[in-house]
């Protein structure tokens, strides 16, 4: 039977996948304080070199790419796909040591159930980080102007290091400054209003709806961590009712699988939905940003050149600067537009793909569970030990078990 | 209501319906491993889907009934149109059915502790066979319930009356129904009243629920809110469950105070009962010196049967107590996701308020009123944890402690016995020393006395035949009682969850086509 979930790339986002360029994330391997992805890149492009090869990243190379997009003028009227987040896998880490200093204080049964949890965790973790990455790659590959990128050709096809070094920490200091800086011009920008009835809009439901989706999204990564923290007090009451009622332990035990789905589910469906478009909208914000920039240097160009002309000194100069300040703005507008349109589409799609998948997958684990607990019932009536007969009259496709295999992750799309 | 028109989900493989219980596993009722394994008849005629559980539709004493004052978070659940009635009976709480001996030839006296078969069977040891297979004869119907949970008076002489009902066809009451009301003390009254005539005899006296001065100071000072409610609503169905206990017990139900406990309109105030009295003083003194004198006592017993009991006994005390710890701490996670969902649900309704797209903003704040509903949906299951389960375990915990404590019973029975032994040889030994020494007049004394004790070690020896043979009986009894109560909670317990689960499917399912008609 197949595993039931989905090709992660298509989890957030809605993509036409073209057959002149598709990529893929075809194997990832967890080291110790790294992940290494294998970029798999099919093309009918004339620019490769071959139809298709595999390169090997890590995720620093993945953030040069994103910041070479942010820092070319170029794309300054494009929704920039948001940079990946970084592998994180500390948190699971430090719970497998935990468990494992605390191996003493519990059964053998117990402990090894937990182990099995964790390294669930942690395997599921390990596949959400390859789908970003893979998502955000897939995102460029879509753009009709991003996809022609230099770097990301180099970044696809060079099969040597790309020697880039994550940022020292001089220059993670830069960033921050920059970053203060910006969100203080971006205040100053954001309050010029535009003559533009689209963009104002869209400047207001952009800042209103990134608000809450933020809100939205820590709200739901809170419950989720509850649902999934019931989980090892359920362990220990199944093992406990084992010594006493066999069949309400061995329901519990079923339960306990089923709702760590549920929330793993919920988390995959809804929490990182929220999480990309947290990004995504910060991203959208962003190019407003650019453009409400754009539009005052623009209305300042145009300041100064009435002011030269009036005193009739550096005219020229003036004249160009304009030029320049009015082509960068309507440059930015033009495309601007489209990309808005364009993010409010995607998300619609991905906002509804990801609730249908949510609600099914919740009805359906809903149903098991009512199943189990019903055989349970019938089962304590009859006071008779009966074969497990999960599964059969139901016909529900199994749920895909987790893959073994702790290091090395072959993302089951 | 027809056995067949039962729940919609999946059909069984096998007919369910015909004859549940001729199908019972044949194992060996003294091993106490999978609980759900009991013999008796009572257990078919309970879940026997036949069985007209109409008898008393509107009673007092049917669970299905929710208009009284008692409002269990479970019950009312089951008035939730989404569930069909049928099902609810089949489920309704197992009433209480009484096993008697032929009243006519209970002992006349009012301290009346041993039926007949105890004298039957005491002569025959083949006859443990016997006694381990007792069927329940002559069940005639008994019912006890404790509902209607009043505050009387004010401040902190304030206190709270229960309305005990009985419903019985028994001859020895004076009515068939009759109700008076009680307040806590009264039952704990009862308790110490039925401890100090019956436990010296090895029987297993339920413990009542504990006192809790936190839980009746708010209650007292008025404290309207739903931890108090919750409290009360817990003291009463731990209250009903205790006496319950009582009736079903053939022995006690005999018992004049038991008798008087449930008719008389008046009931003297217990004195008795209030920590730090006389009585309680001397409670804590002999628990004291039980506890030292547990860990000295070894009964060089021939008859293991014992030492494995207590040894099963104590092992089982230790598991339920983990588990009630764990069922504790999952409560309290429950209420925690509870917390988590309804801040969740806000926020999610906050986003579909500031999404542009129409269908997109309906199908978010449908969402969000979704897990508005999950939250519920866990509140509930959090109080069918606690109310049912934790519960449930707490009592037996504390009744696992009287089973202890008749066990302990027996071994002092024994100690004396043996002391008595060992105080005859001492006499014969001074008598035989007198005779040698030839003094007459005190040997006629040292012979009275050796008369003395020899009769004392044959009554001692008697009595702890006897209290062997009680402790035996009460000791099966419990372990059936035991069987058929956790059976019946954990049922009800499943119960709960699987409506919680279908409103779980129900809610799921009324989202679906909203998330489906995003465009």
């Amino acid at each position: 039977t197949s595993p039931q979930h989905d090709a992660p790339r298509a989890v957030n986002v809605d993509l036409q996948t073209d057959a002149t360029l598709q990529v893929d994330i075809s194997d990832a391997l967890s080291e110790r304080d790294k992940v290494k992805f294998t970029v798999h890149t099919k093309s009918t492009l004339p620019n490769f070199k071959q139809n298709e090869f595999s390169v090997v990243r890590q995720h620093e190379e993945f953030i040069w790419l994103h910041d070479s997009f942010v820092e070319n003028e170029e794309y300054a009227g494009y929704i920039i796909p948001p940079a990946p987040p970084r592998p994180d896998f500390d948190a699971s880490r430090e719970k497998l040591q935990k468990l494992g200093e605390g191996e003493g204080s519990m059964t053998k049964e117990e402990f090894t159930k937990m182990k099995q949890e964790l390294e669930a965790e942690y395997l599921a973790i390990f596949k959400k980080t390859v789908a970003m990455h893979e998502v955000f790659l897939c995102r460029v590959a879509a753009h009709p102007v991003l996809r022609k990128d230099m770097n990301f050709h180099v970044f696809l096809e060079y099969n040597q290091d790309l020697s880039v070094r994550g940022k020292n920490k001089r220059e993670k200091m830069e960033d921050f400054f920059k970053n203060v800086v910006k969100s203080a011009d971006g205040v100053l920008v954001a309050g010029v209003k535009d003559v533009d009835d689209f963009f104002e809009h869209e400047k207001t439901f952009l800042l209103e709806y990134h608000n809450r989706v933020k809100d939205a999204s820590s709200k739901s990564d809170r419950m989720i961590r509850s649902h999934k923290s019931k989980s090892p007090h359920c362990l220990i009451i199944s093992t406990c009712l084992g010594k006493f009622f066999l069949k309400v332990s061995e329901l519990f035990e079923k339960t306990r699988k089923i709702e760590a789905r549920v929330a793993a589910d919920e988390d995959l469906k809804l929490a990182d939905l929220l999480k990309y478009y947290l990004r995504e909208s910060q991203a959208a914000k962003d190019l407003l940003y650019r453009r409400g920039r754009a539009l005052v240097d623009y209305e300042n160009a145009n300041k100064a050149l009435d002011k030269a002309r009036a005193k009739n000194k550096d005219v020229l100069q003036a004249e160009t600067s304009q030029q320049v300040c009015c082509q960068k703005f309507e440059k930015i507008s033009e495309s601007a537009k489209q990309e808005l349109i364009d993010f409010k589409t995607r998300r619609v799609a991905a906002f509804r793909k990801n609730l249908v998948e949510l609600a099914e997958l919740e009805l359906k684990h809903a149903k098991v569970i009512f199943y189990y607990t019903w055989l349970s019932i019938s089962d304590s009536i009859k006071s008779v030990s009966q074969p497990a007969v999960i599964g059969s009259p139901i016909g529900w496709s199994t749920i895909g078990p987790v893959s073994s295999g702790f290091g090395r992750c072959r993302p089951s799309f | 209501m027809a056995a067949s028109s039962r729940r919609n989900p999946p059909p069984l493989p096998g007919a369910e319906n015909q004859d549940p219980l001729s199908e019972m596993a044949d194992e060996d009722s003294d091993e106490g491993e999978d609980i759900f394994v009991g013999n008796s008849n009572p257990v078919a005629e309970a879940f026997q889907p036949d069985t007209a559980n109409g008898e008393e539709p509107a009673d007092l004493f049917s669970e299905a009934e929710t208009s009284t004052a008692v409002n269990s978070s479970i019950t009312t659940s089951k008035s939730n149109g989404v569930h069909s009635d049928n099902e609810n009976d089949l489920f309704a709480e197992v009433s209480v059915e009484l096993s008697m001996e032929n009243p006519s030839t209970t002992a006349k006296s009012s301290g009346a502790e041993f039926t007949p078969s105890l004298t039957r069977s005491a002569t025959q040891p083949e006859s443990m066979e016997q006694l381990e297979e007792e069927k329940d004869e002559d069940s005639f119907d008994m019912e006890v319930a404790v509902t209607n949970p009043e505050k009387i008076g004010d401040g902190m002489n304030a206190y709270m009356a229960y309305k005990v009902s009985t419903r019985t066809t028994l001859p020895m009451f004076r009515n068939r129904t009759f109700s008076v009301w009680r307040r806590f003390s009264d039952f704990l009254g009862l308790y110490e009243k039925l401890s100090v005539k019956h436990s010296l005899n090895g029987c297993i006296i339920p413990p009542p629920p504990e006192k809790s001065v936190v839980g009746m100071t708010k209650v007292k000072v008025g404290k309207d809110d739903s931890s108090s409610a919750d409290f009360v609503e817990r003291r009463r169905a731990a209250l009903e469950r205790y006496l319950q206990r009582v009736v079903c017990h053939p022995s006690l139900l005999q018992d004049p105070d038991v008798r008087e406990f449930l008719e008389r309109d008046e009931l003297p105030r217990a004195v008795g009962t209030h920590t730090l009295s006389g009585a309680g003083f001397l409670k804590m003194i002999n628990r004291a010196s039980d506890a030292v004198s547990k860990m000295t006592i070894k009964i060089s017993d021939s008859d293991a049967w014992f030492d494995n009991k207590l040894q099963e006994v104590e092992s089982e005390e230790l598991q339920l107590r983990k588990l009630h710890a764990v069922v504790d701490s999952l409560v309290n996670h429950r209420k925690e996701l509870c917390g988590n969902t309804a801040v969740f649900a806000k926020s999610m309704a906050m986003l579909g308020n500031s999404e542009d797209n129409t269908a997109l903003s309906r199908a978010l704040s449908q969402l969000a009123e979704v897990e508005d509903k999950m939250e519920t949906l866990h509140q509930e299951q959090a109080a069918s944890d606690f109310f049912i389960l934790a519960e449930l375990l707490a009592d037996y915990i504390r009744l696992l402690g009287a089973v202890r404590g008749c066990f302990e019973q027996r071994m002092k029975t024994w100690q004396r016995w043996q002391e008595a032994q060992s105080t005859l040889q001492k006499k014969r030994e001074v008598e035989a020393k007198l005779l040698w020494a030839n003094k007459p007049d005190k040997l006629q004394q040292a012979k009275e006395e050796i008369t003395e004790w020899e009769g004392k070690v044959t009554q001692y020896e008697r009595d702890f035949d006897r209290i062997s043979v009680t402790v035996r009986k009460e000791f099966l009894r419990f372990e059936k009682e035991k069987s058929k109560d956790f059976k019946s909670q954990i049922v009800k317990y499943l119960e709960s969850l699987l409506q919680s689960q279908q409103r779980h499917v129900k809610f799921w399912e009324a989202f679906l086509p909203e998330a489906k008609a995003i465009a």
